[in-house]
């Protein structure tokens, strides 16, 4: 069992949501309520990572963020460090790849809620900043846990786009999903085992609780 | 809310890779047939002197690659020794290194497999003809050094053409071990180091190929320019007779032997 593993992943996994929670709750109110050109386009773009194939994520993020991009060079003169096999370059990553299991379910939340309760709060004077508290935020909250436990337990699970930008360097990139394809490939089916139920328990524990919720906002 | 808040502030503190970097143990990229050997070199220097090093097992070719696009190993153990000139010549480590071990391969075959334990890969051939071997495990040849001397050895012999839509290619030597012994291959071309760790041979018998079939596996080590104190030790220590007394258990043959 490899307790550092584990413990970056869960770190990996707090640090996507701690960026998408925010972000998700911006984009996600803006494709709710919005109504603009090239909105499908932007749906589009931004439930592309359920599709897109790891590896092509992985292989762009390379390009982009590598230490012979300017991106990459941007921020090595900034940070001392590359983006690239870096803990800071699986964030990019994860959230990159976490963007419609956060966005969407957050998305679908604010759609639910109904317009007549929005329009009477913008009637009485509500600012912009008191509805998202005490209106959007209560009704929606289930729809907001449920993308963040997706996109946690996701990151936890996420290999191949996290083999390709973070190589596999314990401490720092070596995630508990990398670490048991590592013990695999070291004949070490006991620690392997052990991570893979643990993955298995987790992951199960996460989709319940989101169905969970799921259920409980279509009963009421 | 301000609970999920609080749980945040604190993952971020647990997290701040960027300023311990300094005082954490050094990354060591090591070619896959080291897994068994350096691990235990790495125990031993742990134990003389106190200090721990961060090993990352993986094909050659990609921590080539890697060190190349920036990756933060301090050190590099290559199974073939024109990687890590190259990385020298593009200025990227603190000198050419040093020539740590030459590696030698071995046919591996799982119990219940129709191939003979045949070094000369002679029954191979003959299994080949006779169509009993499906799958056949070796390295990726593209970017692992082992995978190179497999097809080396396999053009040698006459059967590259004939085992070429039968092989399995694991990204590294180490993951072609574990297809050739998973009982789903008849057999594979794996390094010697890895057949002679006690984890391997139990799931299989293997033979040697002879080392004139391929070009030597000239395995050298070097320092990068990112390089620290408990590396440069580490480095050091991999020289010593203890540790080279190690890679000799592991079957590999030292430099000044040749």
């Amino acid at each position: 069992m490899d307790w550092t593993a584990l413990r970056l992943s869960l770190t990996l996994g707090l640090w996507t949501i701690a960026i998408l929670l925010p972000l998700g709750i911006v984009v996600g109110q803006w494709l709710a309520w919005g109504r603009f050109r090239g909105k499908a386009l932007a749906e589009a773009m931004l439930a592309l990572p359920l599709v897109l194939p790891p590896t092509v994520l992985g292989y762009y993020l390379l390009v982009t963020l590598g230490a012979h991009s300017p991106l990459g060079q941007v921020f090595e003169s900034l940070f001392g460090q590359g983006l690239v096999f870096s803990f800071s370059g699986l964030v990019v990553a994860s959230v990159l790849v976490n963007l419609p299991f956060a966005i969407q379910p957050m998305q679908r939340a604010f759609e639910a809620i109904p317009s007549e309760v929005r329009e009477a709060a913008a009637c009485c004077g509500m600012s912009r900043w008191r509805m998202l508290i005490h209106i959007d935020l209560p009704l929606a909250w289930p729809g907001i846990l449920t993308a963040m436990v997706l996109s946690f337990t996701h990151t936890l699970g996420e290999f191949g786009v996290v083999l390709m930008v973070g190589g596999s360097i314990p401490g720092e990139t070596k995630t508990i999903a990398v670490a048991i394809y590592d013990r695999v490939q070291a004949f070490d089916d006991g620690a392997a085992g052990t991570m893979a139920a643990l993955l298995l328990a987790l992951s199960f524990a996460t989709i319940g609780i989101s169905y969970a919720l799921t259920n409980r906002r279509q009963g009421r | 809310m301000r609970r999920l808040l609080s749980v945040f502030a604190a993952a971020m503190c647990l997290s701040s890779p960027t300023q311990v970097r300094a005082e954490e143990p050094p990354v060591i990229a090591a070619a896959a047939d080291l897994q068994f050997a350096l691990t235990e070199i790495a125990e031993r220097f742990t134990q003389e002197t106190g200090r721990t090093v961060r090993l990352s097992f993986g094909s050659s070719g990609n921590f080539h690659r890697q060190i190349r696009e920036g990756g933060p190993f301090e050190m590099y153990l290559s199974a073939d020794e024109s990687y890590v000139l190259d990385l020298a010549k593009e200025g990227l480590t603190r000198d050419e290194g040093a020539l740590y071990a030459v590696g030698r391969i071995v046919l591996i075959v799982p119990p219940g497999s129709p191939l003979k334990v045949d070094g000369s890969l002679k029954d191979l051939a003959a299994a080949l003809e006779a169509g009993s071997v499906k799958k056949f495990a070796i390295a990726n040849p593209e970017h692992a050094p082992y995978g190179r001397a497999a097809q080396g050895a396999l053009k040698a012999a006459g059967l590259w053409d004939k085992i070429k839509d039968k092989l399995v290619l694991g990204e590294n030597v180490s993951q072609a071990a574990q297809f050739a012994t998973s009982g789903s291959a008849q057999g594979g071309i794996i390094a010697y180091s890895l057949a002679l760790s006690p984890k391997v041979s139990a799931l299989g018998k293997y033979d040697l190929i002879p080392a004139e079939g391929h070009n030597p596996l000239r395995q050298r080590m070097v320092l990068t320019k990112k390089a620290g104190e408990t590396a440069k030790a580490f480095y050091s220590f991999v020289q010593t007779p203890d540790a080279r007394a190690t890679f000799k258990r592991y079957g590999f043959v030292l430099p000044e032997e040749k």
